[in-house]
This record gives structure tokens, sequence and C-alpha cells, in this order.
């Protein structure tokens, strides 16, 4: 028999159902490991006697026969999303000790469905990151090791990196991310695992530290397509307490997975494929090209011109809504509070003792963007090449169904690299940002390995709310690459 | 009414707009669930989203839009259909999100106008800017502890109209015709109570002036939050004052916010231009732009009360009452009504008398209310028709009303206890009147010898005699047809 831990999602659900196992015993093994991998630092707060009391109620549930769509499977929730009762910190300083009195909306809907949560998983400080190095609890450790330098640590991406390596390291089944540029993507494909950032309005901010509000979204991370299928379908729907999600009935994504993508147009931007991509990358892309040719879909060269500008757009527009929305931690009502002698004096000091450097940075770089004299200049012309972007994407969709492109630049790469230069760093989201920028929906998924042995990973974009076609083509394409590499030590 | 300041170097004029905040009637705060009443304990009525907490947002209260719309149709102003909420960044104690929600570049309302009711009964239009939506802050309290201020975040979210006029006023009077017309619209509407006492209207007065002829703007100071309507009339007058000698001093207005300090009488600066927030304005990424439908509009169009305006043209044509006495009795809603309710079916020109006479006296008074008042509309409509039948004098009504004043009771009671009830008996008026003329032979002499003025004298003792229940005209005839034949 498979290790508990070593199920997926859909797995673990069937047999649940047939009684092969408990919940309880289900959510033990899991908390087994997230102890034995505590040094990949993966986890913020664990909450194994909260999860061992849920997963009792999830069986006696299964036993009533009131079980919800995710009963009784343990999951990892990113510390960005409020949780009753249980420290939620956005991996900040300034956050810590804060329990919310409340319940984000999608985590409180997992719950619903019967999921039990482990705790609480590290990320970047307030999801400002792509190697999850700027959590204020630590580097998170990606489970993956270099064939020629298994000593190495390396980075499992970000900002969801705490969730990306608690799914591949096996401490979890799934795990909740949020993604602003590529937070749910990039650390997916760092880590081997599926993740998908539905489209903009599909899942509920409300109760999710904000970071960009106009680009932040909730999604799932698993290590198959149907287990996101599965997870988005209990993330997502409409909430009347987050004006901007979308009144739009959910589809069951599950359904949509037919293995059937004969006649669909694929996509290829010939802008993806940059002068400094790397071969292995590249290699990786191409053979996703010939998966999908193969199993009967066309792919198509397209033109997304704009795509040039995303990053410098998109480090404009980030770092302004973040300005503002990061103005609320002052010191007086929650979190730290460092006394001055004056009002301004406490702000400061909370503020500088409050929050790193990366936070402190683009707090900077917001605030220069949005002043007077330099709106019209930065954030006003952001917004306008933002649209083109978008303008981009609908063009495009007119001849395509989906769109194929690789997920990072890179594999994942050494704890401590390329940290002392923040624009190196920003872009290894150069491939998601657009899509963010469009509000689209974007899946990763493993589709090989590099020669060094790290997951490389390819992004699937779709037209908005159109995740079905999303998850059609990814699952005919997780068959293809049939990727069975596991981390070391699983 | 031209208001001219003299300075030394020649005539002066003021030029003045108001930003008017105006606490939006509604059960719930603009964006979040929690209640809005006055003189609550302190951070009871705070929500989650009030307080700023993470990962809270907000959701627009469909209630404000519509008072915001309705206010806008009350100023005959454009309404926007499309309007967006914006950020407007500063760091403050009582605001805790670190911004306030406000509307910047598309506000829901646009142009409009106001109509000044001047003393004269003439009339001038204002012009109004614009009207927006935005968030109340909280209130910091710095006097309850020596070195510690406490936060009452009450009031934090609470919807605000913030409504600008154009710098159409040129005097500290016009400023506070302006506010009173506009309180009044308000109160008609039932989008705000316009308590400035409470702080549910507060009006900052941008202030600057210029030479007469001369059409020019200079430098403007902006006073803030001045809390009553004779409040914003001195500040306007000091600071016009304080600019003129600035000038005639050979020295320059820098463009600043200032406070007035009611206790001395005088505005003082809070901030200068160069220490101005950068406020960052940028549209907030919560909320999508606020888009209203036609039908939406024309629905609360279809029904707005009638508005002073309206009602004073009506009151003028149909009850042909003077301007002046139009204005006054439409003021406020509860008095028009008064008026009518007194005025149908009667005399509305000695309805019109009564009300803005005696019965406003007793309100002033008493310190009752219109909504609470001395004496009912009922009674005293009833006591004019007791005038018009004959059974009171003018006279005596005066102390009817009186005694209604006193008693709360019904005019035809008082009449009937206290047996007030005039008397147009021509015997028994005859009989006093013939006792006076017997007891006054040498003035009876000096009447017949052409001292009429006299007569008046006569109908006085008559008139005291009867206790004042004679009809006065009767006795009037009678003397002179007695005396002078």
């Amino acid at each position: 028999m498979t290790q508990l831990t070593d199920l997926t999602l859909a797995e673990a659900r069937d047999r649940l159902t047939k009684g092969e196992f408990t919940a309880v015993e289900l959510t033990q093994a899991h908390l087994k490991v997230v102890e034995a991998k505590r040094s990949l630092n993966a986890f913020i707060v664990e909450t194994p006697d909260l999860a061992l009391d849920a997963a009792k109620a999830s069986d006696a549930r299964r036993q009533a026969g009131t079980n919800g769509s995710m009963d009784g499977l343990p999951i990892g929730i990113k510390d960005l999303f409020c949780t009753e009762g249980v420290q939620t910190t956005a991996a900040s300083h300034i956050l810590e000790g804060f329990k919310p009195p409340y319940e984000s909306t999608v985590s409180g809907k997992l719950k619903a469905a019967g999921a039990i949560s482990l705790g609480k998983l590290n990320l970047d400080e307030f999801a400002m990151g792509s190697s999850n190095q700027t959590s204020y609890f630590g580097a998170v450790e990606n489970p993956w090791k270099k064939t020629s330098d298994p000593k190495a640590k390396l980075v499992p991406g970000g900002s969801s990196g705490g969730s990306a390596a608690a799914v591949a390291a096996r401490m979890v089944m799934a795990a909740t991310g949020t993604d602003t540029g590529g937070s749910i993507r990039q650390p997916a494909a760092f880590c081997g695992i599926t993740g998908i950032k539905p489209t903009y309005g599909r899942c509920s901010r409300f109760g999710i530290v904000a970071f960009a509000s106009s680009l932040d979204q909730a999604g799932p991370m698993a290590r198959t397509v149907r287990d996101c299928a599965i997870m988005l379908g209990a993330m997502a729907g409409y909430d009347p307490k987050d004006s901007t999600s979308v009144n739009m009935a959910v589809p069951d994504f599950e359904k949509a997975l037919t293995g059937d993508i004969r006649g669909l147009k694929v996509g290829i931007p010939k802008e993806y494929r940059p002068d400094g991509l790397s071969d292995e990358v590249a290699k990786v892309w191409d053979q996703g090209i010939e998966w999908l040719k193969a199993a009967g879909a066309t792919p198509v060269e397209i033109s997304l011109p704009h795509t040039k500008y995303a990053l410098a757009t998109y480090y404009i527009i980030a770092p302004a809504e973040c300005s503002s929305n990061l103005a609320r931690y002052d010191g007086l009502r929650y979190g730290l509070r460092v006394p001055g002698k004056t009002l301004d004096d406490m702000y400061k000091k909370t503020r500088a003792a409050g929050f790193g450097a990366e936070v402190r940075r683009r707090i900077l770089i917001g605030t220069y963007v949005l002043s007077a004299g330099y709106y019209d200049a930065y954030y006003a012309k952001a917004q306008k090449v933002r649209r083109l972007i978008a303008e981009d994407f609908r063009k495009a969709f007119e001849s395509v169904d989906v769109i194929l492109t690789p997920t990072a630049p890179s594999a994942a790469f050494g704890q401590g690299e390329g940290s002392d230069d923040p624009v190196t760093m920003w872009l290894n989201d150069v491939f998601t940002i657009p899509t963010s920028m469009a509000g689209l929906p974007g899946l990763s998924l493993p589709a090989g390995l590099s020669a060094d042995g790290l997951p490389l990973g390819l992004q699937l974009i779709g037209r908005p709310f159109d995740e079905e076609t999303v998850f059609r083509v990814a699952g005919v394409m997780e068959t293809a690459a049939n990727f069975t590499a596991k981390p070391e030590g699983v | 009414m031209a208001y001219i300041i003299q300075g030394d170097t020649g005539d002066w004029e003021i030029v003045i707009g108001l930003e008017v905040h105006a606490q939006v009637i509604s059960k719930a705060k603009l964006f979040s669930g929690a209640a809005t009443e006055f003189g609550a304990e302190p951070n009871t009525q705070v929500s989650f989203i009030d307080a700023g907490f993470p990962g809270m947002l907000p959701v627009i209260n469909e209630i404000c839009v519509e008072q915001a719309v309705r206010t806008g149709l009350g100023l005959k102003a454009k309404i926007n259909l499309t309007s967006v909420f914006a950020r407007k960044n500063y760091f403050y104690a009582d605001l805790p999100q670190g911004y306030q929600i406000s509307q910047y570049d598309q506000p829901i309302v646009g142009e409009g106008e106001l109509i000044l009711d001047l003393p004269d009964g003439g009339t001038r239009t204002v012009g109004i800017e614009r009207l927006h939506l935005e968030q109340d802050a909280g209130k910091s309290i710095h006097d309850m502890h020596p070195s510690k201020s406490f936060i009452d975040l009450n009031r934090s979210g609470v919807a605000l109209m913030e409504i600008v006029s154009k710098p159409d006023l040129r005097s500290p009077e016009e400023a506070g015709l302006y506010l009173t017309k506009l309180r009044s619209i308000l109160r008609y509407l039932e989008t705000c109570d316009g308590n400035m006492q409470e702080g549910s209207m507060r009006c900052d007065a941008n202030v600057s002036v210029r030479p007469v002829g001369s059409t020019e703007l200079r430098t403007r100071c902006e006073i803030k939050n001045v809390n009553s309507i004779r409040f914003v009339q001195q500040a306007i007058e000091y600071e016009a004052r304080r600019h003129i000698d600035v000038y005639e001093s050979g020295g320059e207005i820098r463009q600043e916010t200032r406070l007035f300090d009611s206790v001395k009488g005088e505005t003082r600066s809070m901030r200068s231009k160069e220490h101005a927030h950068d406020y960052r304005y940028f549209p907030d990424p919560d909320l999508l732009p606020l888009v209203i439908r036609q039908d939406f509009v024309d629905g609360i169009k279809a029904g707005l009360p009638e508005l002073p305006d309206d009602k004073k043209a009506r009151f003028m044509a149909e009850y042909g009452l003077n301007a002046y006495d139009s204005g006054v009795l439409v003021a406020e809603k509860a008095s028009a009504e008064f008026f009518e309710t007194v005025a149908k079916g009667r005399d509305s020109k000695m309805a019109c008398n009564w009300v803005m006479g005696d019965f406003f006296a007793a309100l002033n008074a008493t310190a009752k209310t219109i909504e609470d008042p001395p004496v009912s509309a009922a009674n005293l409509g009833q006591m004019i028709d007791l005038i018009k039948d004959g059974t009171l004098s003018g006279r005596l009504a005066k102390d009817v009303f009186a005694l209604m004043v006193e008693t709360g009771k019904a005019p035809a009671v008082l009449v009937e206890e206290r047996g007030l009830r005039q008397v147009t008996d021509t015997g028994a008026i005859e009989a006093a009147v013939d006792a006076v003329i017997a007891a006054n032979a040498d003035k009876v002499a000096q009447v017949k010898d052409g001292k009429t003025t006299l007569l008046g004298w006569f109908t006085g003792q008559v008139m005291k005699a009867t206790q004042g229940k004679a009809n006065p005209a009767m006795v009037n005839e009678m003397l002179s047809k007695k005396i002078l034949g």
C-alpha cells in the first residue's frame, strides 16, 4: 500500500469514502512528516491539536454522511490568510502575535468543505519576494536538491514558498497559495508541484492580508492537476464581502478533465523566448508543445507585444498599492508597537522595526510613484500599459484557446543567490506577471527535470473564467509528462 | 448688498468658497455594517473594516449612494452615473486604514446650484462645484490623560457628503445664508440632520480678498472645521481683514490651512502649503467604479419632496405671501407644514401673521420646537376661526393665545371656561357706553369741540368696563354716534 502521505487528494478522498482509513489516521501520518521535515521551515505555526480535533469531527461527519468535498484531507494554509484564533503574520514581525478574531472567506470555505488545516505556512514577508527569503520567520528550504551539490540549500520560490515546499515534501496534501505576480506558479515550478492562480475575482480576497489588491488572488497548490481542480472548487465563489469577487457560478472543475484536447489551438507567444532563456527551460517548453500536438491540439504562434513592459509596469502598480495597503500597520491597534516620543516617532520606530528590507523598499517605491508630480509619469502610465497588456491577451484569445509558456526562466536557485540584487530577483516572475496584469488564470505544472535534477514547470494561461480549459489541457500534459520524480527523502 | 471692506489703499471685496461635510443619514456606515448613531459609548460601533484590520475589505452601502444622489438632485446638480472611489493617503492615529476612501477626480455629483434668500426678499444663485462621498475618520481625544491620546472609532467610516461651492460668495452674511439654505435643503431631503453642534455638518471656508473691481482670484487660505454658522462668519471676517492688512503692508498671503479659535475670535496657521500632505490619491483597487443606472436616479427624483425654493414660490402664489415671509416659513419643513395646516381653508395672511408673530414669539419664549410646539397648528387654526366668526376680537384672541400657550387647551374650551366670548349684544354695549359717557362729561365736551382723538380713550374705557370682551368695532361706532351725533 502506498504511504498515506503519498496519496493524491483525489485518491485519499475516495479511500476515505471507502473507509480504508480514517481522517485521524491520515492527519496523524501527515503530522509526523510535518515534524520530521521541520528543518525546511515550511510552517510558521503548526496546529496539530486543532488538526486532530478537526479530523475527529470529520470522521464523525463521514459516519453521519454529512461530509463535504474535501472532508478529512490535511492541508496547509499560507500565513497570509487570516484564521480565527490562530496567529496570522504575513511572515512579518509587525504582525507577530496577531490572532485574527475572524476567518478569511477562502480558508473558511475550505474548512466548511471539511479540509483539515495542519497550520500556517511560511511565505515571503507580505508575499513580497520570489524565493521565500524575506520572511521574518526565516527562509524556507526547497526539499529538492541539486544532484551536483546535494548539500546546497535551494529556495522553494516565492512568495508561497512554504506552501510549495510543504506540498512537495508530503507534509500536507495540498495548500492554499496566493499569487500577485507569480507567487503560486513560480514556487510550484521550483518545487515540482502544480498550482493555479485562478481568474482575478474567482476567489474572495476577504480576510487575506492585502499586498496589491488589484492583483492578489488565492489559488490551490497540490501535487496533481485533479487535486488543484478539486481544491479550487472548494475555494472559489462569489463573496458579497469582496466587491471585486465576481458573481458567477463555480463550475465542476474536476469534470473538465476529459483528457480530450483534440482541435484546441494552443498559443505559443514568440516574445517569451528571450535571449537569456536557459536551454533547459526552452527544451521543456518545446517538449510541451510536442505533447500537445501528439494529443491532437494545434500550436499557433502568437504575439504579445507589450509583454516586455509587464515587469516594469508591475513594479509600479504592485508597490503603489502595497504602500497604501500596508499603511494600516501603524502600531496602534494590533501587532508590533515600538513606543516613541510622539505619534510620528512611534510610527517611524514601529514600521522600521516591523518591516523587512524588501517590504520597506516596495513601500518607498510605491509612495514615490504615487506622489504629486510623479503620478502621471508612473502610476497613470503603468495603468495604461496594463490595459495594453490585457488587450494583447484578448486579441490572442481570438485565435487560440489556451497559451503555453515556461513558468520561470530557471530552476530553483541556491539560498543567498541573487538576493543582493532585487532586480535580478524580480526577473523570476517575468513569465507569470503578464498573466497577473491581465487577471487571467494561469497554471503551472511540473514538466521535467533540469540536468541537475531539479523540476521545471510549464505555464498554461486561459481566457478569463475559463479555468476549465486550462485544467483540461493541463490534465493532458500531466499524463504526457508523467512526472514521477520526488524530492530527496520523500 | 455689496460687502466692501475699506482699507488704507482702497476698497476690498471678499471671495469665499465653502466646503461642507454633511454626515449622511443612514443606519450603517459607508463601507461597513456598523451603526452610526450619535452619542454611543466610545468604540462600540466599530467593525473590523472601520478599525483597519488585516484583510478587511470595503463594500459600498447602497443607501448612502441613494442619499448622495438625492442631495445632488436637490441641488439641481448633474448626477454622474459612473464615479470612482479613491484613496487619500495620510497617517493619523484616528485614521485606522492609513487612508480615507473618498472620491477625487470622478465624484458622484457634478455642478449644481443653490439659491440664497436675501433679507430684502431678493435671491442670488451660488454655484455648486461638486458633491462627493467619503468616509469620516475617528476622533482623537487629547484631554483625558496628561500624556496619552484616546481614540474613538465610532465615527470612523461614517458616510459624509463633501459639498463644495464655487467661489461665488462675497460676504460673511452670504456665507451664513448659504449654510442656512444648504442645511434647509438637506433637512427637507432627510439626507443630513444638519446639526453643527454634534458635528454632523461641518464647514471649511476658503477665503481670499481682492480690490473691488478686480476679477483675479488671489491666494486663498482654508479655515478648517468651524462648527457654527456664526463662527464661520466671524472667521471669514477676521481672515479677510488679515489678508487686507498683509497686502496693504506690502506682504504676501501664503496658501495655508488655518484653524479658527472661537474663544479669541481669530484664525491661526495650522500648516503651510510646504508642509501640506501629499495625499497620493489613486483609485481604490478594493472597489470597482461605482456605476448607477439612470432609472435608479429617476426613481429617486420621482420621490423628491417639494423643496424650499418651490415651496416658497408656491406660498407666494397660493397664499399671497411676500417673499420674505415665505422664505422664513419654508426655511424649516416643519414650520412650512405648520403654517399650511393653520392656513388651510382660512385667511392666509392672518394665518401668516399669527404664525410669524405670536406663535414664533411663543416658540422662542418657551424654548420649544416646531415638532413639539407650544400651540398646535389645529388649535391656532381654530382660534383664527373664532376671530373670523366674531367670537373673539383681535384683542381677546391675544389673551386666548397666551392661555393656549399656558394651558395647552383648545381655544373653544378656553372661551367657554373663562367666558372670553366677545360681547356683540347691542344692549350690553350701549349700557357700558352710556355709563362711560355719563361719568366723563368734561371729556365728552372736548370731543365735541373737535378733539376727536379722545374717542380712542373712550373706547379703552368701555373695553376696560367690559373686561375686553366688547366688540371694539361696535363700541367705536356707538361712541361716535352718541357723542358726535
